[in-house]
């Protein structure tokens, strides 16, 4: 399983970059590897306004349904439309596969969120 | 949880595990797709060792056996297998199973794992005098599914595989050299086998079966696989198209409720709706998302059913459900809608089955 540094990831397995007060979300690998064989995202539509912990969109694998999370307040800029007509790309490359861009409501909250060793830490403690 | 003979295999080829029912089961090895395409383009080899084996012989087993189907078991020969339900008095269904016959009044009835003991019950209690045991603990079951589940099969094996018909068996074969009942039939809408040997030959058999099937691109295929290479054939899944609550008729199996029979039980329930059928099982394909069983289904605002399965379909790459709703719309093209998540989806009733059999006749 891969933990890419230099983000920052919520113990509902979602990764967050932050670049200029906006942030990339997306899932981890553990949790694509989790879902399974994703064949189905939902994306979030822009100007959709979010709470941390708030449902940012739901994907489909195809065993199940899931939720994903957005880990910060904040509103969505725009949705990653590739993965309207490719959603396995998030199985391939989960870390290049950004479901949504939002722009940060309150940037302390992101230092809830923890580093890719204590994320490392988090998973093994699920598995 | 209960595990089957072939549990270790599953182990030892990093099979993610999951609970069916009781019983731990492999859900996938590679991944539910790549499976589901290795049955359809080439073949694939699934423990099905869970399911229940009834036996019914001696006294009249036959007239037991015919009274609790909804099929016709009149005109069965030896080695012959017969797909049926079985209906409770009110015309909702007990299980769907399948009838092997062994001999004259020697029946042995494949009931689904989560049936087991319910099944027996029930066939017990409408024996007709006939010995009823549940033989489950007596066979594992490894399903070979696939086109090339014939070229894999004869590899191991002297039996003139190519004159076995579909629906039908044979006991007693060699298969890399140990003794098994071997059926042609299936749950994937491909071609294959099903093959009932002894638990403890379960392990070398499924062994020599990975290993003879490789050249062809035989894959191990979990449970996830089994859901939607049957939904893909909708062949019905007992707890989704059938139900103590929806009948065979119901469901559109009535090619297999012989109402012409003397008396079975159901009978008189399924006659009675046979003249007016209010609700049916049919297919749909949706703009977007993934329909999921128990999702409501709704026309010109008014709710009319719900999905019974749903699925991205791995072969036509579609967004596919089947649902029980009001039979006015289950013609082909009526628009429908799927509330799924808190909005409805646009949706239209299309043909089943949505992936059309390849069986040898």
């Amino acid at each position: 399983m891969e933990i890419k540094k230099g983000l920052l990831y919520s113990k509902e397995h979602e990764w967050v970059r932050i670049e200029d007060g906006r942030a990339y979300i997306g899932i981890t690998d553990y949790a694509q590897h989790n879902l399974g064989e994703i064949v189905y995202v939902e994306l979030p539509a822009a100007g959709k306004r979010l709470k941390a912990g708030d449902a940012l969109c739901s994907v489909d694998s195809i065993k199940a349904a899931s939720d994903v999370y957005s880990p910060l307040s904040g509103t969505v800029l725009e949705a990653n439309e590739e993965l309207g007509n490719d959603p396995g790309k998030i199985n391939s490359a989960p870390y290049e596969s950004w479901i949504a861009r939002i722009e940060i409501a309150d940037a302390s909250e992101a230092d809830s969120l923890m580093n890719d060793a204590q994320y490392e830490e988090f998973c093994a403690s699920e598995a | 949880m209960r595990r089957t003979p072939l549990y270790g295999e599953h182990v030892s080829s990093g099979a993610r595990m999951t609970d069916f029912g009781g019983w731990e089961m492999p859900l996938q090895y590679k991944g539910i797709i790549e499976e589901h395409r290795a049955v359809r383009e080439a073949a694939g080899l699934f423990d099905v060792s869970h399911m229940g084996e009834v036996e019914v012989r001696g006294g009249d087993a036959f007239g037991a056996v015919q009274n609790l189907v909804t099929n016709d078991v009149s005109a069965m020969r030896a080695s012959q297998a017969l797909y049926s339900p079985m209906c409770y008095p009110d015309g909702g269904t007990v299980d769907d199973v399948v009838v092997y016959m062994r001999g004259e009044g020697d029946y042995l009835i494949i009931v689904n794992a989560a049936n087991t003991k319910k099944d027996f019950e029930w066939i017990s209690a409408n024996a007709r005098g006939a010995q009823v045991r549940d033989v489950s603990d007596e066979y594992a079951q490894i399903a070979l599914q696939g086109p090339r589940a014939q070229d894999v099969l004869k590899k191991l094996t002297d039996y003139p595989v190519e004159s076995l018909g579909f629906f039908r068996f044979a006991d007693g074969v060699a298969v890399a050299g140990r003794s098994v009942m071997l059926s042609r039939s299936g749950y994937t809408g491909e071609d294959g086998f099903e093959i009932y040997s002894k638990p403890e030959d379960a392990p070398e058999l499924w062994r020599s079966l990975t290993d003879a099937g490789k050249e062809f691109g035989l894959l191990p295929a979990g449970l996830g696989a089994r859901d939607t290479l049957r939904f893909e054939a909708a062949l019905p899944l007992y707890g989704h198209e059938l139900s103590e609550n929806i009948s065979p008729l119901e469901a559109g199996l009535g090619r297999f409720v012989k109402l012409g029979k003397d008396s079975f039980i159901g009978k008189e329930a399924l006659l009675k709706q046979s003249e007016k059928l209010e609700r049916a099982i049919a297919g749909f394909e949706a703009v977007s998302g993934v329909p999921r069983n128990g999702f409501e289904v709704f026309a010109r605002g008014a709710r009319i059913g719900f999905v019974t399965s749903g699925s991205f379909s791995p072969t036509l790459k579609k967004s596919l459900g089947m649902a029980l709703i009001e039979k006015e719309y289950s013609a082909q093209g009526t628009e429908i809608e799927i509330f799924a998540r808190g909005r409805n989806v646009a949706a239209k009733v299309v043909k089943l089955p949505f992936y059309t059999k390849k069986y040898k006749r």
